[in-house]
């Protein structure tokens, strides 16, 4: 079956068929459409939707219900992701499985609402207290908006850790084709941790704290262990790579603004590629450095740069350091979105054409 | 030395680390005495198996070493929250909230009062000791005017920081909740008094009637600084002369509130629909959208084509898109609509995009056109300059042509607006401007399927299908013969 409908919406539909529960949340733009499709669509499937008064309480609901041992989301845009930092570091503490979907927009402070990708840091590398970590996706089209809210789920589950789905308000709010799965997804059952209320799991305790410091050095201990095995999930896609001279190492919506620019390139005979993370975390640290071994690198972001450091952290951790040490990047911020005739001209500077 | 079984909790207390019976709370505190009535009232009612307690920080934060029941330890303050997201997720179970006055009374506040606004269906437990316990015997909302705390080193001055917090007498202006009670633990009767409203709580949440809130006042002798005997005497008479005991309202025995009860009476004018049901994703998705497209299929040898449809909020201009959209995707073209949005949704200029190709679409954006829509002047002298080589704009005829477009670019003036007045039909515009790239042949793709696409764009308003079917007709036999 296929729909044409608002990738926001695309994330509604995902979760329903990722078996998801409930759904917490407060309106913000430009996220504010999931809240929609979700207000309509949970109930008629008997399913729940509450519209909380403030986003700490969404993060603390689902605190709640996914201790209770349900799938269960949000969606927000970046205050409202601040605001729910406390809550993400509470459900990775206790190792609960939710998913946040953040419809990145503008900031710092109020902002605006036209896309960015400036909430990379809290999205990728956890942005509340303490050592724990998300698994993040970042979908670039209506179709993934949907798919990557269901693998947001499974990973969710596989991993007991909170998944946020990391998208921007340009995704949010544009319409294409999206093939829906044909069988919804059987729940996942979380009787031998969840506090359930059912005889079974009476004795089952939810909770992040550790007052003893030794056993909460073996908990982080076991977190740590747990983020490297996340590793064997990571994703990432290449374009027109192969042969390229210029890789262009772009996420989301950004990596769409980089096909095009390769594409264009190509066009002029100049050999470009795009490497495109689809997780952000894990980091598809070993791709990107068989994608970029002994080429430029240039970054196509729409922050200050948070994303361009990761790339290089990410190559240097890998053992390239010439190429981490030679990234380039374009970038726009405050709601602008970096333009393929842009990305043209720097890639053509980086290749000296 | 004999063991005396106690109801409902854990026999010896190994989550603590120690394998004792000692709890962690101070001699002559409320916090203990209320422990050991909640276990009882639990384990009395068989409710164990189906309780989950959300457990607080502060004070009461180690219940869970206690009460043999399921737990979740929520964060500070959001306990209201999570025991939520728990009777929600579980409303088969007995859910029940355990909170201090930091936690409830301040920086929980508002997530315990909205809860009890929505009528959750669980029962919480306010711990009232007037100050904070565990961080050092700080100021709480609660605390007493005069009253000594480590942050009210002279004694609280309502000047500065106002009166003490009373929570029942808050929450009972809420319609929702079907128990508020204050009770004390500060001597036998009180505490005989105090389980049997606990005994309440359970009850209502046995029988999933919602939300409850029981206040329970409690001695803090460590943080009185004073002996159990005097931190007892303090809350009989300090604290309850400040916040009197009584049960404001039980629904079920006939104590509700007055001004509640004429409160329900007048808000009943709207009526809430009832949700229709189905069984499945794929049934609920399954619906046509009258246009029912095939998914898209690579054709490399369709080339790109990008349109910006541009005008003021109103005059139909994102649907305009859409509905090209939609005639795109019947053939099997990759296809992508993007609207501005925000505070321009409000008023003011509205524009769109839409981007159609015969392989996967990579940018999104629409930096220069090959076709232009533009229905009023502002839209097109911002856009005008950015048309491709070769491209189209049509632009209505009201518009002054200001500003000429590229070399290559062609330009055609349609009276839309006015032509939609004269067919009486003055919302039509946007369906003039459908007609128009028809009769100039500028979107590339099949007449019928611009057609179709327009049609199921009234899906909801079946009545003007007809209508608009003949308006583009008309319109495109007018820009035709002209």
């Amino acid at each position: 079956m296929t729909k044409f409908v608002k990738s926001n919406e695309a994330v509604v539909m995902g979760a329903l068929y990722a078996g998801c529960d409930l759904y917490f949340g407060y309106p913000i733009t430009p996220a504010s459409e999931i809240a929609h499709g979700a207000a309509k669509w949970f109930p008629m499937l008997g399913r729940t939707f509450v519209q909380a008064e403030c986003e700490t309480a969404s993060v603390n609901m689902m605190f709640g219900a996914a201790g209770a041992g349900k799938l269960c989301m949000t969606a927000t845009s970046g205050p409202g992701f601040s605001l729910m930092q406390e809550g993400i570091s509470y459900l990775a503490g206790a190792e609960l499985p939710a998913v946040i979907v953040d419809v990145n927009r503008a900031g710092p402070g109020l902002g605006n609402v036209y896309p960015e990708q400036s909430d990379y840091t809290p999205a990728v590398k956890g942005g509340g207290h303490g050592n724990y970590q998300t698994f993040t996706l970042a979908p670039a089209s209506a179709q993934e908006m949907c798919d990557f809210t269901i693998k947001a789920f499974q990973m969710a589950a596989k991993w007991r850790t909170p998944a946020v789905v990391f998208a921007d308000g340009l995704q949010g709010q544009m319409m294409e084709a999206v093939e829906l799965p044909d069988a919804e997804l059987p729940r996942p059952d979380f009787s031998e941790w969840a506090a359930q209320g059912e005889p079974a799991t009476r004795r089952n305790l939810v909770k992040s704290i550790f007052l003893d410091a030794a056993a909460q050095e073996v908990f982080n201990e076991h977190l740590q262990r747990k983020y490297e095995d996340m590793a064997a999930d990571a994703m990432a896609e290449t374009y027109l790579a192969a042969d390229a001279e210029l890789i262009i190492v772009a996420f989301g919506i950004a990596s769409r603004v980089a096909r095009t620019t390769a594409e264009t390139l190509r066009r002029k005979g100049l050999k470009v590629g795009v490497f495109r993370p689809i997780t952000l975390n894990p980091f598809p640290r070993e791709r990107l450095a068989a994608a970029a071994k002994g080429r430029k690198i240039m970054t196509i972001e729409l922050d200050a740069g948070q994303f361009a450091d990761d790339v290089r952290l990410n190559l240097a951790k890998a053992g390239l350091g010439a190429e981490a040490a030679n990234v380039m990047m374009i970038h726009r911020m405050g709601g602008q979105v970096v333009t393929v005739d842009d990305a043209v001209k720097a890639a053509k500077m980086i290749l000296g054409k | 030395m004999k063991t005396i079984e106690q109801k409902g909790m854990y026999q010896k207390f190994p989550r603590s680390g120690k394998d004792t019976r000692v709890t962690h709370y101070c001699a002559g505190c409320g916090h203990g005495i209320v422990n050991k009535l909640v276990a009882e009232c639990c384990a009395e009612m068989g409710l164990q198996d189906q309780t989950i307690f959300v457990d607080p920080v502060g004070c009461g934060v180690f219940t869970y070493y206690y009460w043999d029941a399921a737990h979740i330890s929520a964060a500070h303050g959001r306990a209201s929250a999570a025991a939520t997201g728990v009777s929600r997720a579980r409303p088969d179970a007995v859910t029940i909230a355990y909170q201090g006055d930091g936690d409830l009374g301040a920086i929980g506040f508002n997530n315990a009062f909205q809860a009890a606004s929505r009528g959750e269906k669980f029962g919480c437990i306010f711990i009232n000791n007037s100050l904070y316990g565990m961080t050092g015997g700080q100021m709480a909302p609660t605390t007493l005017e005069g009253e000594k705390t480590t942050t009210t080193p002279f004694g609280r001055d309502p000047a500065l920081t106002g009166h003490p917090l009373h929570v029942c007498e808050v929450f009972n202006q809420l319609q929702a909740p079907v128990y508020i009670a204050r009770v004390s633990v500060a001597d036998t009767k009180r505490i005989m008094q105090c389980k049997q409203a606990i005994k309440r709580l359970f009850e209502i949440q046995r029988d999933h009637k919602g939300y409850a809130l029981l206040e329970i006042l409690a001695p803090c002798p460590t943080n009185f600084r004073m002996d159990p005997l005097k931190a007892a005497e303090f809350c009989k008479n300090e604290m309850e002369a400040e916040f009197p005991l009584g049960t404001f309202r039980d629904v079920d025995k006939g104590v509700t509130p007055e001004a509640i009860g004429a409160q329900h009476q007048a808000s009943a004018a709207l009526e809430v629909k009832s949700v229709p049901q189905v069984a499945s994703c794929a049934e609920l998705f399954g619906v046509s959208d009258g246009v029912d497209a095939p998914p898209a299929e690579d054709d490399p040898s369709v080339p790109e084509r990008r349109f910006k449809f541009a005008g003021y909020g109103g005059q139909g201009i994102l649907s305009l898109g859409i509905c090209v959209a939609e005639a795109a995707r019947l053939e099997k073209r990759h296809t992508l609509w993007f609207p501005s949005y925000g505070p321009e949704q409000r008023g003011g200029s509205a524009s769109c995009s839409v981007v159609v190709s015969g392989t996967p679409i990579g940018s999104p954006t629409v930096e220069h056109p090959d076709v232009l829509v533009c229905m009023n002047q502002p839209s097109y002298e911002r856009f005008v300059g950015d048309v491709k080589k070769g491209g189209i704009v049509i632009v209505d005829a009201s518009v002054p042509i200001t500003k000429q477009p590229p070399e290559g670019v062609k330009l055609y003036q349609v009276p839309a607006i006015q032509m939609a007045e004269d067919f009486g039909v003055p919302k039509a515009a946007n369906t003039m401007m459908l007609a128009a790239l028809r009769a100039f042949k500028a979107t590339g793709l099949d007449d019928a399927h611009l057609e179709t696409a327009l049609c199921a764009s009234f899906k909801k308003k079946p009545q003007l299908v007809e209508k608009n079917r003949d308006l583009l007709h008309r319109a495109e036999a007018a820009l035709l013969n002209n």
